[in-house]
Parts: structure tokens; sequence; C-alpha cells
């Protein structure tokens, strides 16, 4: 048997609440997991030299994938499991990288069902290098209306993210 | 560099590059993924999670992209394909050496799962007049990829905004 899980439901959230931060310390590993993991193979995200000399940036950065892989993580953290996300867009400003302590936070901007009864949650979030705002990434997810709800059960005219 | 060649805007709204992965969408990429960022969600480990919350295994939705990109060599294959080949064709028939993107959105439809094979194509919806940045001069343009798995079902949609351009002169 699985043991209890964490599952957020719509009652006990309201715009302008927090989502707790989150902190990582990126090394040249963690760069380099993401970018074989989403299967980008470009020098920038592997070799250092080449970042530092065609690239003209200080070390190998984190790619797209990876950064939305981090901020996947950090939503359903929160959510919990049941938390499908329906949407995620995303403004890159500037780079992650080796090195780097990056800081998701999040705060919620709205709470709404629509018209087929889905409850979704609305997130700014942020991604931070210290005092410099690197991603900035809107999410809508979906979180169950009560114990008993699914969003995953939802289908075709009844998912509208 | 004002008129937008006939060819480039005949592109627009047409689709383009219908492709399908190299490989279905196994497993193991997915167990990669959720380590490479410490994801403990239980629906990608626990296969009783995943049969209570979604019938069964899912991968991650933001993995979307991954199971398009190619591998970096293959049989035959005498040089790398890019995976959103739209927006190299852009850079290359409007003359834009450089190019950045700038915005990134993803729409998440029906749940990706193991052992689905996906298709994916490529919808050039906009190319802007020419901008200046501190970049460079250039324009912006929106590509659309749709993706869809075995049975015709959308599973997702992402919008890219890119900048391609031209450095200024030092």
């Amino acid at each position: 048997m699985s043991a209890e899980r964490h599952m957020l439901t719509i009652d006990q959230v309201k715009a302008g609440d927090v989502v707790p931060a989150f902190t990582v310390d990126v090394s040249a590993t963690t760069v380099v997991l993401g970018a074989l993991a989403s299967r980008d193979w470009r020098p920038m995200h592997h070799d250092k030299d080449f970042a530092v000399q065609r690239n003209g940036v200080k070390d190998i950065f984190l790619n797209t994938p990876a950064q939305a892989a981090w901020f996947e993580r950090y939503i359903t953290d929160w959510t919990g499991p049941a938390g499908r996300l329906g949407r995620m867009k995303f403004r890159m400003k500037d780079s992650v990288f080796a090195g780097d302590r990056m800081v998701f936070r999040g705060v919620v901007e709205k709470v709404e069902t629509d018209a087929t009864g889905c409850s979704w949650v609305d997130v700014a979030l942020s991604l931070k290098v210290g005092e410099k705002l690197v991603t900035s990434c809107a999410a809508r997810v979906a979180i169950p209306a009560n114990a008993s709800d699914n969003p995953w059960k939802r289908r075709g005219e009844n998912w509208k993210p | 560099m004002s008129e937008l060649p006939s060819e480039v805007q005949s592109w627009i709204g047409q689709v383009r590059y219908e492709e399908e992965t190299e490989f279905d969408v196994e497993r193991g990429y997915i167990f990669t993924t959720c380590s490479s960022v410490q994801n403990g969600n239980p629906l990608f480990w626990d296969d009783q999670v995943a049969q209570e919350l979604t019938g069964g295994p899912i991968a991650p939705p933001t993995m979307l992209s991954v199971w398009f990109r190619p591998h970096h060599w293959a049989p035959g294959r005498t040089k790398p394909l890019q995976p959103l080949q739209v927006h190299f064709d852009l850079k290359e028939k409007l003359d834009l050496p450089e190019a950045i993107m700038t915005d990134n959105e993803i729409v998440f439809a029906e749940p990706v799962r193991p052992g689905d094979r996906l298709r994916t194509r490529q919808i050039l919806r906009s190319v802007s007049d020419p901008k200046t940045t501190k970049l460079g001069k250039g324009r912006f343009w929106v590509i659309e990829v749709e993706y869809l798995n075995q049975r015709d079902e959308l599973v997702g949609r992402e919008s890219y905004t890119g900048f391609g351009y031209r450095r200024s002169e030092a």
C-alpha cells in the first residue's frame, strides 16, 4: 500500500497565498543531468570551454527543459500528485550557471472553478539567483475540489486548461 | 530586410515538419528526468499511485519536448537534426545568424504514457516587422508545435517566441 499522500484541495488555497520557497545549489552535475535527461546535446550545457569561449558566459548553464522540470517539481511538491499542470508560460531573462544558488518562489494569483467544475489555481512563479530574476513562469494547475475529486480523470471537453 | 520574403510569408499558418518520435515513450527516461531534478512525485515512482490517479504510469507533463529531440547520431545521418527546424529555416531564409528564445508557453492535454508513439507538427504563426533590440536588429517570430499520440489525441501544444538577429556593430 502507498503511504497517505499529501493532497492540496481548492478550499485550502486563496489568492495571495505564498508557495514555500525552494532552494537548489546548482553544480556542473545538475546542469549536465538536466541536459542529458532532456536529450539536449548542445555543448553549452556540458562543455565549460565551449560556454566560455563561444558563448562568452562564465560557465555551463541550465537548459530550458531542465528549468521546466524544476518548476514542475516545485509546483507538484506543493500540490501533491493529484495536482495536474494545465499550462506553463516562461520568460527567460538570464541563465542559471553551475555554481549558482537558485531560489524558486510562488504566489497564488487566482483561484477559480471553470464551467466544467474543474478547480484551477493560477500561480506566479519566479526563479532567482541572488536578487536577479532569471526566469518568470505563470502556471495554471488543476487541483481537486475535494478529497474525492481527481483532475487527472478529466478528458476532452472536461479538460480546458 | 524590411520586406518579408514571399517564401517565408507562405509558411505562415502552414503545417511543416510533421514528424514521429525516434523511439516510443519509455520509462527509463521518465525516471532519469525525475532523478535529474530530484522529483519524488509518487505518480512517477509508485505504480499503485499511478494506477489510482491516472490509470497507470505517465510521463511528467513538462517532458513533452524531450520525446522529439533527435539522437545526437544515428546510422546514415550525415549531420545532426535540429529539434525545431522552422526556427532554423527562418534564421537561414532571413539571413539572421543569431537567435534566442524569449518566451515558451506549453498547454498540456492528454497524459503521455510509456509505449506512446508521438507525432509533432510545426506551424509558423507570425513573423514581426524588423525590430532593433540591445542584441541587434532582427525579427521576432512565433512557432507553434502540436503534439499528438498514436490515437490522434492532442497531448500538448507549445508556443515558442524567438528573436532572430544580426549583432549590432560594436
